[in-house]
């Protein structure tokens, strides 16, 4: 969207700005994203601030929140805290990572079949059901595979890189325990994100073929704009409403999907963590130790409200009609 | 749409609580005990599965030579044999049937019976995947294994309708009790073949409204994932004592759900119990809560052919790091911190060799060329279940804080699992066994070169040197303490690294009578009862 | 219009195809196997097992083998409950799951179009806000904590509902594994409502109505409603083929006897007839919904009709 809105000027991003400044339930989530987006990125950067997440104590495990343990303590002993705010980083990474792919695929495949229609149309969506039926776990599963290799070398070489060819093994060690997170999860999520644009691109394709029947469009067509012109300009902005609140849909599924992938040796390798697992790990022990369920949970569940009234926010301000109100 | 909707809920709530019955309570009543039972069973063919959750519908369906006892591992009760003697050197067994056995269809149970499974069993074609429990007897391998053909030659007859006799390759001290395994089951003849030939993987015998048995109970029900259901079978010989109109076999994969469905009065015994869960049980159920011994060790597989691995000091050092104590006591919740390979049994005690000393090990570790964990390489170790990740992430920190290695934990599915380790593709993997039957052999045998399961390219000419000298000894202590030698160099050796011996937690009604802690696990259904 | 449906059918049996050489392949490369047990059956026993089988044949043999049979209607035997038919395990979970399904959906669509019409209507007023967050609910709570703690509640403590298992005829088997699995799409179902109302609402035809003095009541149920369940009914066509042909979570969760649990086994065991058939059958029903909801489509935007 970005291009095509930059070439109307500055006037309709300032006039979008300044109505998403009004409306207050955006500004509030604006300011949670900010505020938990820092915490997670920020705060385990700065040395010996947080405890160490991965630290285990096991004569202190199953601790309540305390003034040592804001949190409390998980099963193993280790600070519950610390744990969700490095957990924050590899899910929002992954939210964030795999919706953009899938979202992007997903509005260009369903607006191309919406406003192509005929053969093109029924070509796209053939493809589209036959992915939706194929078993994702088995094709995740085998994608898994396939890229190993590929990630190997791929963290190799990063690890080469951040501590040099001649480091000694335990510098490599070190470098090898935070990058290999990135190596190993984007290249695979970007993988998951290229098969996961299949709901995203059914609605596109219907709320396509609705605003292209309509008068404004045949107006444009006759005055001989070219299709990615209309397409883009005068038809997805005014199917921008679904589509954002279809991605913010998305987010949390992926963010959960993700403990499930760990648990095939896809996902975060143990002992580090993310979102999705503390809330498996807490939802089975919720009976006895209900914080290893509610903070992690709070912050998810934060998380995607404050996305969830932005994205709204965000329609109402883009809306192409509102400026006429 | 919403009224008719919310309506029929408030309905179907209110008739629910009506009845103010659990599941439970009614089936006390009824004389039925309902059975949490973990998964659906690939089938219920004696000689076609491998599983502990078939064997416990098999369990009530059939029964062997000897039966099991209710309240001890060493008592060998009558089963379809009344009576049984062996040669002075153990290789010569009579058993003797009870002339009033009969299958659940009313036909009159015999040796040959026995004769057609052991044969049926070992049948090359028929690709038993239990077979090798059969090798006891003499030429049975060769036989399955397609090198004789003709089954006269192997050490099995029927003297008379009423006599066995076996013929094994070894002194088999404990044969009583090995018969008492489902693999050693009879199977009905006439039925069998009724659907099919000897070699036929396929025949419908076994599927419900077909299976013929001569158990305590016959299949009256079997949903898929659903339930198994048996009733008391009239014609089992010792009917009379039958306590138990019928048993509900519900397989439920989720431990949390079975715990739940317990809970709710839907359950009289679970199969097991999430180590989570243990302490609030404990604390809020106390009177439900089981905790009770069992064959099995949890252990860590090395494969001895990678590098640093391949040294017997380096996998001390890793084995000395292992603080089993605060494992057991944290995360195993009632399991024993392993002291050996093979867990206690009878008479059987292999030496304690297995400590907590990470002193000695950092020296051990230093002695094999890695001082303070310098150029150890990094290794990664397999987990194949989400309930195998906290301890492996124990041992991770172990490892790290006492020896200074840094060891990946690598999650599998099941299939990458299992291939990784038979094809020597793997560093460490995390793993379990349980035994069979109740001799040490059963943790022993799978250390030998070339054993399906031994996967850790380790192996000792002087190891399996004693194993073959104490399979020729008839005499039981001496036996043992051939077996205890062989043990300890294994474990000074440790191609694996024994973390815990199996404790079976679960939680049981108290109104369930009859059952007894038992090492085995297998709990005879006929002498269970219902006092609600 | 038959004509197209027509069309529509002949496209989805070369998908089916499609989806069933994919489906035989990937399976087939995956590195499980119904015979790998945690105890390692013998050399000698294994080779004959598979020859048994029909899996020591070179692959395309197979393939072929599978195909012919499939054309004559003959899914195949399942490998990992010996020697049972895999139209025999269909038959006895898809009616389960798609029981299950219904009610499930029913109630999604009961409590979620509303509560999106209702929040689009009264646009960011406290309505509007207390809808979306309860919808937010639905979709941050995910459903293993949900479903556990419903079991909990109503199953331990109160005592009126099981904990697990089903029964086709008692719906206090239903109620809670149809409520944790219809929660999600209800919320899913309310945003996407809301969206696409405020779509609608928006366009000029609505202002021109408004200044006609045409009342809200009638706005929204004449001219806005079927427009503005446009994105609504897109979503749903392929999660109702998701929903009814079995939900894992949900299965494992109350210990339900459905297909989703036969398909988890089945993949973990690369059990490929089962997985085969299980995914021909939610391919012939994600084919079936995507062609109900595309007429549906039509019949929601009559300007869709004219060109084709």
């Amino acid at each position: 969207m970005t291009t095509t809105e930059l070439e109307k000027g500055t006037s309709l991003w300032h006039d979008a700005t300044l109505r998403l400044k009004k409306n207050h339930a955006a500004m509030a989530g604006v300011v949670v994203l900010a505020v938990i987006f820092l915490a997670c990125l920020v705060l385990p950067s700065i040395p010996d601030l947080l405890q160490d997440p991965n630290a285990q104590s096991l004569a202190l495990k199953n601790r309540p929140p305390s003034g040592e343990h804001w949190f409390g303590t998980d099963h193993l002993g280790r600070d519950i805290f610390s744990r969700v705010l490095y957990g924050g980083r590899i899910s929002i990474a992954v939210g964030i990572i795999t919706t953009a792919v899938s979202v992007t695929i997903g509005v260009c495949w369903g607006a191309l079949a919406g406003y192509a229609g005929g053969r093109t149309d029924d070509a796209l969506m053939r493809v589209v059901d036959i992915l939706y039926a194929l078993p994702f776990l088995i094709i995740v599963i085998l994608l898994g595979k396939a890229i190993e290799p590929w990630t190997v070398d791929l963290t190799n070489w990063a690890v080469d890189l951040f501590a040099g060819k001649e480091a000694s093994v335990s510098r490599q060690n070190e470098t090898r325990t935070w990058v290999e997170p990135i190596t190993t999860l984007v290249p695979l999520f970007i993988a998951i994100g290229a098969l996961s644009w299949l709901t995203v691109s059914r609605i596109v394709r219907a709320q396509v073929q609705n605003v292209a029947k309509q008068d404004f469009i045949e107006a444009a067509r006759s005055l001989g704009l070219g299709h990615a012109r209309i397409l883009f300009r005068h038809i997805l902005p005014n199917a921008l409403g679904p589509i954002i609140v279809y991605t913010t849909l998305t987010i949390p599924g992926i963010m959960l999907f993700e403990a499930t992938l760990s648990f095939l040796g896809l996902g975060v390798k143990p002992p580090n963590s993310s979102w999705g697992i503390l809330i498996e790990e807490g939802a089975n022990r919720m009976a006895s130790n209900p914080w290893l369920l509610f903070f992690p949970s709070l912050f998810f569940a934060s998380t995607l409200f404050a996305l969830n009234f932005l994205g709204d926010g965000l329609r109402d301000a883009l809306d192409p009609k509102s400026s006429k109100d | 749409m919403l009224r008719p909707l919310l309506l029929s809920c408030l309905i179907a709530i209110a008739l629910a609580s009506c009845q103010k019955q659990t599941q439970v309570e009614r089936a006390n009543e009824e004389g039925i005990m309902l059975v949490g039972n973990s998964a659906e069973p690939k089938a219920l063919d004696p000689q076609l599965v491998t599983g502990v959750i078939e064997s416990k519908i098999i369990g009530a369906l059939f029964e062997g030579l000897v039966a099991d006892d209710p309240e001890s591992d060493d008592a060998m009760p009558p089963g379809a044999a009344v009576s049984w003697e062996h040669n002075e050197d153990m290789t010569e067994w009579t058993f003797q049937l009870r002339p009033e056995g009969r299958w659940s269809d009313n036909t009159p149970l015999t040796a040959h019976d026995f004769v057609f499974a052991y044969r049926r069993m070992l049948t090359p074609d028929l690709a038993a995947p239990y077979a090798e429990m059969l090798y006891f007897i003499d030429k049975a391998e060769a036989y399955n294994k397609g090198e004789i053909e003709d089954f006269s030659e192997v050490g099995v007859r029927a003297i008379d309708d009423f006599t066995l006799a076996l013929r094994l390759r070894e002194p088999v001290p404990f044969l009583p009790s090995l018969t008492r395994h489902y693999t050693w089951f009879p199977v009905p003849r006439h039925v069998v073949l009724q659907h099919g030939d000897i070699d036929d993987r396929f025949t419908p015998w076994s599927e419900l409204g077909n299976l013929v048995g001569n158990g305590p109970f016959q299949l009256s029900e079997w949903r898929f994932h659903d339930v198994i259901e048996v009733t008391r079978n009239p014609h089992y010989w010792d009917a009379e004592n039958v306590g138990l109109n019928g048993i509900r076999f519900f397989p439920i994969e989720n431990p949390y759900t079975e715990a739940r469905a317990f809970l709710a009065g839907q359950l009289h015994t679970t199969y097991t119990l999430p180590p989570d869960l243990v302490d609030t049980m404990a604390a809020d159920y106390p009177q439900f809560l089981r905790q009770e011994p069992y064959v099995g060790t949890t252990f860590v597989r090395l494969n001895n052919t990678r590098p640093a691995l391949d040294d017997a000091r380096v996998r001390r050092a890793l084995s000395l790091a292992i603080d089993r104590e605060l494992l057991c006591e944290h995360i195993f919740e009632g399991y024993t911190p392993a002291r050996s390979m093979t867990p206690k049994m009878g008479a059987y005690e292999p030496e304690p060799v297995l400590s907590f000393d990470p002193e000695k090990g950092r020296e051990l570790l230093a002695e094999a060329g890695y001082p303070k964990g310098k150029g150890f390489p990094r290794y990664s170790m397999l987990i194949s279940r989400p309930s195998a990740r906290a301890s492996a992430e124990a041992l991770q920190a172990m490892w790290k804080e006492h020896l200074n290695i840094l060891v990946d934990i690598q999650n599998k599915d099941w299939g990458s699992y299992i291939s990784a380790q038979q094809s020597l593709e793997f560093d460490m993997a995390s793993a379990g066994w349980i035994g069979d039957y109740l001799d040490p052999t059963t943790f022993l045998n799978m250390w030998t070169e070339g054993n399906g399961n031994n996967n850790t390219g380790w192996h000792s000419d002087a190891y399996e040197e004693l194993l073959d000298k104490a399979a020729l000894q008839a005499d039981p202590a001496e036996r043992y303490r051939l077996l205890a030698e062989a043990e300890k160099i294994l474990m000074e050796e440790r191609p694996v690294l024994p973390v815990s011996w199996y404790a079976r937690n679960y939680l049981h009604r108290p109104e369930v009578k009859g059952w007894h802690p038992l090492l085995l696990d297998n709990h005879p259904w006929k002498a269970i009862h219902l006092e609600p | 219009m038959i004509r197209q449906i027509l069309n529509r059918l002949g496209q989805g049996l070369l998908v089916l195809f499609v989806l069933f050489t994919l489906t035989f392949f990937l399976v087939r490369s995956l590195p499980t196997g119904p015979f790998k047990t945690e105890r390692a059956i013998p050399e000698h026993i294994q080779a004959k097992m598979e020859a048994y089988y029909g899996l020591d044949q070179p692959l395309l043999v197979q393939y072929q083998k599978r195909l012919v049979n499939l054309l004559s209607g003959d899914l195949g035997l399942s490998l990992r409950l010996e020697g049972r038919e895999v139209s025999e395990i269909i038959s006895q979970s898809f009616p389960v799951s798609l029981q299950l399904g219904l009610v499930a959906i029913v109630l999604a669509i009961t409590i979620g179009v509303p509560l999106g019409i209702l929040a689009a209507w009264r646009k960011n007023s406290l309505t509007d806000y207390g809808a979306m967050a309860l919808a937010m609910v639905g979709i941050c709570i995910p459903s293993f904590v949900i479903g556990p703690v419903l079991a909990d509640q109503f199953g331990r403590r109160m005592e009126i509902l099981p904990a697990m298992g089903w029964s086709p005829l008692s719906p206090a088997f239903w109620i809670l594994p149809a409520l944790t699995l219809g929660l999600i799409s209800a919320a899913y179902l309310s945003r996407l409502t809301r969206a696409g109302m405020l779509e609608t609402l928006n366009q000029d035809f609505v202002r021109t109505a408004r200044a006609k003095g045409v009342s809200e009541g009638r706005i929204l149920s004449h001219h806005c409603l079927r427009g503005g369940l446009i994105p609504a009914v897109a979503y749903i066509g392929p999660a109702f083929a998701a929903i009814i042909s079995g939900s894992l979570v949900i299965e494992s969760i109350f210990a339900i006897p459905g297909l989703g649990t036969h398909f988890i086994k089945s993949i973990e065991t690369g059990d490929e007839p089962v997985i085969t058939g299980v995914v021909l059958l939610y391919g012939s029903l994600i084919i079936l919904a995507n062609i109900a909801t595309d007429l549906l489509g039509v019949w929601l935007n009559p300007r869709l009709r004219s060109t084709r």
